[in-house]
């Protein structure tokens, strides 16, 4: 379990850095150059390709190492550099550490031994399958100057989506010109009927006037069928209108509270893909979809520690940065002592999704069992900034799903008796939920 | 014919009908009190608010209430900062552990969601003596009583646990140094560990005593058996290797030596190719024994040692001595010896006269017959305490030669006859009680030293000789508690956790080279090799009394004539010792006898009562009322009120422990009166005066007259073993017929059904089978039921007034002996007139039934019809059937109209008249923060105005089913189950699935003795029950 956990800090990092990318084509261009040299020309050892470098450090070092922080090891922009500057120490000496740090440290090796209480002794994994030229090309990588944060200006929602912007013009300019017509024919009536009105003047033409009828309104009171009618229909649609006021009572679809931390749905489901049941592992097995634990959010927060994604001008880098933290504070994490102080405080989320006591719902039937997706109920989480209930969670809505839905039968040895039987009964190729017994009240309410 | 008896609920159906009669048409028996809500005439008429004005606020209120409703409440969802592995909200995790209170001793499996304890459940891998009985599955709720001592306490101010280990070594060294004596006074702990670790303070402080005291002493019985066999110990029984049974005095099915002999009693009740145990009781109080008895003599204390001298003398040999019993009973015992000799090594006799030669006696006898049942070589461990040394430590106490008196489980003040003697010695002396409340004796100690739940302790037990079991903690204590042992590894200056002690203590003996680990999942360890412990009981041969050489004639010749009525003291049920006083399910559990809750009472014999003057009275509301009578042993007097009970012996009285408690319990759980001080010498049998008390009347919480079920025959049906043997089915169980065409056609044929068939032969038909032979009544179901579907708790008013919850009730028939086959004539006549006061009046005379009836128990739940009268009168179709077979409850959909209860022929289903959670008016667990813990989170909480009844425990249903389709497999027999079918130990109730061909219960579906209740109504159940089958045969 706790491998895979690793495993995904590093896929985690990976998609970090690639978005990084994204925002900086730049870089992207450059190294591209370089990727291209790699492969044209044969560099020398001794310089290393900073391209496979990267690629090599995220893979294996990232997970404990930044460029430019401090993290569960040093940081490592420059290593090479600063060791032969300081410490005197040779690539060498770096070879036989990165292989084997505890060798190093045994041996008596000064500075190792320095390192290691520096770290809380905690020793470097081995990494005895990296050759001299991946080491190479990780200091090559590490060698490499550190880009500058892209300014303030164009740092703002600096890849726009495809958006129908020219579309939105057109319909606007024709909406306008539409306008301007009607504007004008308006204009040209009053302007005809005025020409008119002066010739008839002019001709003296005697208008007729228009003689004093009974007001339309006074009619329609003195007519008591109408009155009756519009009385009628007054009352029927106040009451439709009260009866869906009433309905929607305690009906929360839309319902998007402001949570203690800002947990963006988008960022961690929609451009990181982390699977739903990463977090909400307890929806396979459940009745809740449980909320994580923070020791949950830890597994990738311990190394990620800052937002490098999109942002708007509402959610700026700063911001996300500041969750973080406020993440830090709850679980009770020092990211620069990076250890756990021991003094948390929970957080208390504002809960969204809230079925009333008397309704029995099993996430684990419906995930597990039945296969659902999760965004069949949820809606589209991972495009959500700040979540919001999708779905009504009415009675109805729930009955209209299983009414459709068919059973997920396959490779289930619990339901071939049952299926066999019950769709020869009905006559059905596959059976849907309600047809398995889902609209009965006790299988929800008890 | 099976309808050949005529079944009564009380004396009062066959003395004055007329109140029964009005029951019979009357589900609800009180109007709706709309006076409390709506107030009093005179306060109405002098308000000042007229009615319009009222009608103003009225549509002001309504306006403001509902827009206030519009905004839904934020909902707040913290979770874990770090989740431990093993819990994953939403999934119950289970643990075995061992509750040893002292009085209860029994292996069990805790249902833990989210960390927190909810249910008891029984370990099925432990069958050492003692399932779950009702006591044990309430215990739960213990852990979340709001009177706990959340810490430690001096005169009632908190102290720190320092402070009192300080204060507490500082005393000890005093009195080393004066010389006085320092006294642990302490329950039956049965722990090796706990042994060992009293004799290592012991060793440090010297001087040191340990008294083992057994609130309800078994001390007789113990001393017996050290004497014969120089251990102290019970003597086992193995009640499924027994075919004939003689109990003299002995309530094996309760709590006799420590209880859980019921379920090997009832594998040989329930007959297997024509054979089953027969059981024949001699008593005086009417016990659960003698109600499964195939045969009960009713007899007083001391004629029961006559008739057990002379089974001694005629099984044994040597001669009888004592006084001449009554013809009827000497010929009882004539035919039971006989009984006993040709079932030879199937045999067996047990008595629980609290008298050492009637102990050593019953010794003697099981040896004589060799019987296979009796087991000499493992004792039972669960009873210490000896009585000779409690007395003792009472009047050192007095004469201030205890320093230091430690206490822990015990509550002498509360439990002891002389306990104003005990109260004054505690003055003489530095005194600390390990307790959860402030009872009686804690609040008089100087310290209070807040003791652990079992359900937070860790702890070892020797439930019998070579049989361990493991108590482990399932929640973090909740309060500043420390449980004794770990107190003493910190008075000993021992720095080891007392888990580490108990492993070490476990890894140097008892495991031989076992998994610690493994002994802790399974919560019990069988010993390969007998560990020996230290003598824990301080209690040398030389101390106890030895049995007279010829114990059986000093037996006889003990019996001198008496005067006035013989008590025998006993304990309930529900209320056990009394230690669990404060626990309402307890308190509203009705006792399967006399279906009495909240009360203890005088039992009296019909004839005595009217000796006495004594009466029983019904309201017009169906509840009971009592005499008081005053109750006087060596002149010492407590009032009590009286239930006339049938089958008590002439010239005898029974009262029960357990009541009476007046400290460290809310204020409506002191009920009833304490049976202790009644309790001296400690001896179970007394000779008392009674007298009655002139004036009002008591009112008991009985549910006996309540939901009748309209006095239909064909209720219980029960046959005899011969019968049953050699004639047909159609016979002894035959299905009720009507005429179409003039032709009797069986009600369950398709032809004379109102309905149409739904086809349920497809996926799951759940069917509870309840076996009435099997049933002891011993209402651990009642309990369990409470428990997994959060059954609120509803108070003495509200039970009288027969709104009491239980889903599931345990319906007791007294039946007329079978002396009236030559009036079976008649009676058949009669019973076609049921009802009419004419013929219960007639059978009132031809029968004497009260002096000595059977008794039958009859679990009755929602039968879940599969043609429900319930769910045809429901005009908002709050109540469905499934397809599953189970008749479903929508709350959230009813509306209250109770017609579904009005058209129930089974009266099962129960209304909410009241909000019986978080309601002042409703004080119990439901009203508090920590009570409320112990609700199911599956099962919804009713509110007020809806009707709820018996789910047939969908909820687990539903949880085996998915936990089948996601493991993507088929689900095998047992593996359904209801709270009821798992608690029950005794094997009556088996849930499962008739659709699987193979299961057990679609087997008893066609079995012989299978019948529906109310067979002629057509409804179809899906409950079926065994026709109760007794073993009358004399030979």
């Amino acid at each position: 379990m706790k491998k895979s956990y690793q495993r995904l800090e590093v896929n985690l990092t990976n998609n970090m850095k690639q978005v990084i990318h994204r925002n900086l084509s730049k870089n992207i261009l450059r190294f591209g150059l370089i990727i291209l040299l790699a492969f044209t020309t044969s560099l020398s050892a001794q310089d290393g390709d900073p391209a496979k470098g990267k690629s090599l450090f995220n893979a294996n070092c990232a997970a404990c190492h930044k460029l430019d922080k401090k993290m569960t090891g040093p940081a490592l922009r420059n290593v090479e550099q600063r060791l032969a500057d300081e410490q005197g120490l040779d690539r060498d000496w770096i070879y036989a550490w990165i292989r084997n740090s505890s060798a190093v440290i045994k041996s008596g090796d000064a500075y190792a031994n320095k390192i290691y209480e520096e770290y809380n002794k905690a020793a470097m994994t081995a990494f005895p399958q990296l050759s001299d030229e991946d080491i190479d090309n990780i200091l090559a990588y590490t060698a490499q100057e550190k880009t500058p944060p892209p300014s303030g200006g164009n740092g703002n929602v600096t890849v726009n989506p495809v958006e129908p912007i020219d579309q939105g013009i057109s319909n606007e300019i024709i909406l306008g010109a539409l306008a301007i017509l009607f504007i004008l024919l308006a204009a040209g009536l009053y302007l005809v009927n005025k020409t008119l009105r002066r010739f008839a003047a002019a001709q003296n033409i005697e208008l007729p006037e228009a003689t004093k009828r009974k007001p339309l309104w006074k009619a329609f009171v003195e007519n008591q069928f109408l009155m009756l009618v519009v009385a009628i229909f007054f009352l029927l649609s106040s009451a439709y209108f009260v009866y869906g006021y009433l309905m929607q009572i305690d009906i929360n679809q839309g319902y998007q509270p402001v949570q203690p931390i800002h947990f963006s749905h988008k960022i961690h489901a929609g451009d990181n893909g982390i699977d739903c049941k990463y977090c909400h592992s307890s929806a396979r097995v459940s009745k809740t979809s449980g909320i994580p634990s923070l020791n949950v959010c830890m597994n990738c927060h311990k190394s990620i520690y800052e937002y490098n994604g999109e942002t708007t001008a509402e959610h700026s880098k700063e911001f996300y940065d500041g969750e973080i933290q406020k993440l830090y504070a709850a679980v009770g994490w020092s990211d620069s002592e990076q250890k756990y102080t021991g003094e948390s405080k929970p957080v208390k989320w504002v809960r969204i999704h809230n079925l009333p006591d008397f309704v029995y719902f099993n996430h684990s039937q419906h995930v597990s069992v039945g296969g659902q997706e999760c965004q069949t109920c949820h809606g589209p989480v991972e495009e959500m900034e700040v979540l919001y209930q999708h779905a009504p969670l009415t009675m109805g809505w729930c009955i209209d799903c299983h009414r459709t839905t068919n059973v997920k039968v396959e490779d289930n040895e619990y339901y071939e008796k049952i299926h066999a039987e019950l769709s020869k009964k009905y006559g059905v190729e596959k059976l849907t939920v309600a047809e398995m017994g889902g609209l009965e009240c006790g299988k929800c309410h008890y | 014919m099976s309808s050949n008896k005529k079944y009564w609920k009380s004396v009062e159906e066959l003395n004055d009908s007329s109140i029964v009669e009005t029951l019979k048409q009357n589900e609800f028996v009180q109007e709706i009190p709309v006076d409390e809500f709506l107030g009093d005439k005179e306060a109405l008429e002098g308000s000042s608010t007229t009615r319009r004005d009222f009608l103003k606020y009225v549509g002001f209120s309504t306006a403001a209430a509902s827009l206030a409703a519009c905004e839904g409440p934020v909902k707040k969802s913290i979770p874990y900062i770090v989740q431990p592995q093993e819990i994953i909200p939403g999934v119950a995790n289970y643990y075995a552990t061992t509750i040893a209170d002292g009085f209860d001793f029994a292996s069990v499996l805790v249902k833990t969601r989210e960390g927190r304890p909810i249910k008891i459940e029984n370990n099925t891998m432990a069958a050492t003596n003692g399932s779950a009985n009702a006591r044990v599955n309430a215990s739960v709720l213990g852990l979340y009583d709001s009177l706990r001592v959340q810490g430690p306490k001096k005169d009632g101010a908190s102290v720190s646990w320092d402070d009192l280990d300080a204060e507490v070594i500082k005393q000890l060294t005093k009195a080393a140094e004066a010389g006085k004596d320092v006294v642990l006074l302490t329950q039956t702990f049965a722990s090796p560990s706990t042994s060992k670790l009293i004799s290592e303070f012991k060793e440090k402080y010297g001087n040191v005593r340990h008294v083992v005291y057994d609130a309800v002493s078994e001390s007789a019985a113990l001393d017996a058996y050290q004497a014969k066999y120089g251990e102290r110990g019970l003597a086992n029984y193995d009640f499924s290797k027994a075919m004939t049974i003689v109990s003299i005095g002995a309530d094996f099915l309760g709590d006799w030596q420590g209880g859980g002999f019921d379920s090997g009693y009832a594998k040989n009740r329930v007959p297997d190719h024509g054979k089953m145990s027969r059981h024949i009781q001699f008593e005086s109080n009417m016990s659960l024994s003698g109600a499964n008895a195939d045969k009960r003599v009713p007899l007083t204390p001391s004629e029961q040692k006559l008739a057990l001298a002379k089974l001694h003398s005629l099984i044994v040999g040597g001669g009888y001595a004592g006084k001449q019993l009554p013809a009827k009973v000497d010929d009882a015992v004539k035919k039971a010896a006989s009984q006993l000799k040709k079932a030879g090594s199937n045999g067996l006799v047990v008595s629980g006269i609290q008298d050492l030669n009637a102990q050593t006696v019953v010794l003697e006898i099981n040896e004589a017959l060799a019987s296979k049942a009796f087991d000499s070589k493992t004792p039972i461990k669960t009873r210490q305490g000896s009585d000779k040394d409690v007395a003792t430590l009472v009047s050192d106490l007095k004469a201030g030669k205890v320093g230091v008196l430690i206490m822990s489980g015990v509550n002498p003040v509360y439990t002891l006859p002389n306990t104003a003697d005990f109260a004054e010695g505690l003055k003489n002396t530095f005194s600390v009680a390990f307790s959860m409340k402030a009872d009686e004796t804690s609040t008089l100690a100087n310290y209070i030293a807040a003791a652990p739940h079992y359900l937070e302790s860790w702890g070892d037990v020797e439930l019998k000789k070579g049989h361990y079991a493991l108590t482990q903690p399932t929640i973090r204590p909740l309060f500043s508690t420390r449980q004794f042992q770990e107190s003493l590894l910190k008075w000993t200056g021992n720095d080891v956790s007392y888990l580490d002690y108990i492993k070490d203590a476990w890894g140097t003996g008892i495991l031989s080279g076992g998994s610690f680990n493994q002994a802790l999942h399974d919560g019990v360890f069988v010993g390969t090799i007998a560990v020996e412990t230290e003598d824990t009981t301080d209690v040398s041969s030389e101390d106890t009394e030895t049995p007279a050489s010829n114990a059986a004639s000093a037996l006889a010749r003990s019996v001198k004539g008496t005067e006035g009525l013989e008590l025998t003291l006993y304990s309930k049920t529900g209320m056990g010792d009394g230690q669990q006083a404060n626990n309402p399910w307890l308190q509203e559990f009705p006792d399967p006898i006399t279906r009495t809750s909240w009360d203890n009472y005088l039992t009296v014999s019909k004839a005595d009562a009217e000796k006495l003057e004594l009466v029983n009275e019904n309201e017009a509301t169906g509840a009971l009322n009592g005499s008081y009578a005053n109750v006087t042993v060596n002149g010492n007097t407590i009032t009590v009120p009286v239930i006339i009970q049938p089958g008590q012996a002439i010239g005898s009285v029974g009262l029960s422990f357990g009541y009476g408690r007046k400290a460290g319990l809310k204020e409506e759980m002191m009920t009833g009166v304490n049976a202790y001080a009644l309790y001296s010498n400690f001896n179970t049998v007394q000779n008392v005066s009674v007298q009655k008390v002139d004036g009002k009347l008591h009112e008991f919480a009985c549910v006996q007259l309540h939901n009748t079920l309209m006095g239909r025959g064909d209720i219980l049906k029960e046959t005899t073993l011969e019968v049953f043997n050699t004639k047909d089915k159609k016979y002894w169980n035959a299905i009720p017929t009507v005429s179409l065409d003039h032709e009797p056609v069986e009600v369950t044929s398709q032809d004379v059904d109102l309905w149409d068939e739904f086809d349920r032969s497809i996926g799951h038909h759940f069917n509870l089978s309840i076996d009435l032979n099997a049933c002891t009544g011993c209402g651990a179901c009642v309990i369990a039921c409470h428990a997994e579907n959060n059954v609120p708790v509803v108070g003495k008013e509200e039970v009288r007034r027969s709104r009491d919850m239980h889903w599931l009730r345990i319906d007791r028939y007294y039946s007329s002996a079978e002396t009236f086959d030559g009036d079976n004539a008649k009676k058949e006549e009669m019973s076609g007139l049921w009802g009419e006061k004419g013929s219960l009046g007639g059978f009132g005379e031809m029968e004497d039934p009260a002096e000595n009836p059977q008794v039958a128990f009859q679990p009755v739940m929602c039968q879940h019809c599969n043609h429900a009268p319930c769910e045809t009168v429901c005009p908002v179709a709050a109540t469905s059937h499934g397809r599953q077979g189970q008749n479903h409850m929508a709350y959230n959909r009813c509306v209250g109209t109770r017609y579904c209860a009005n058209n129930c022929p089974y009266k099962v289903r129960r209304f909410n008249w009241f909000l019986y959670a978080e309601n002042d008016e409703f004080d119990y667990y439901m009203n508090d923060d920590l009570g409320r813990m112990v609700l199911n989170p599956d099962v919804v909480v009713r509110s007020r105005g809806v009707m709820e009844k018996c789910s047939m425990c969908i909820q687990m249903t539903q949880k085996t089913i998915l936990d089948a389709k996601r493991d993507g497999r088929e689900i095998k027999d047992g593996e359904f189950k209801t709270a009821c079918s798992a608690a029950c130990s005794s094997g009556a109730m088996t849930f499962g699935d008739i659709n699987d061909k193979g299961s057990k219960v679609a087997k008893l579906k066609e079995d012989n003795r299978m019948y529906h209740l109310l067979e002629h109504v057509g409804t179809k159940p899906n409950v079926q029950y065994q026709t109760k089958v007794r073993n009358t045969t004399e030979a």
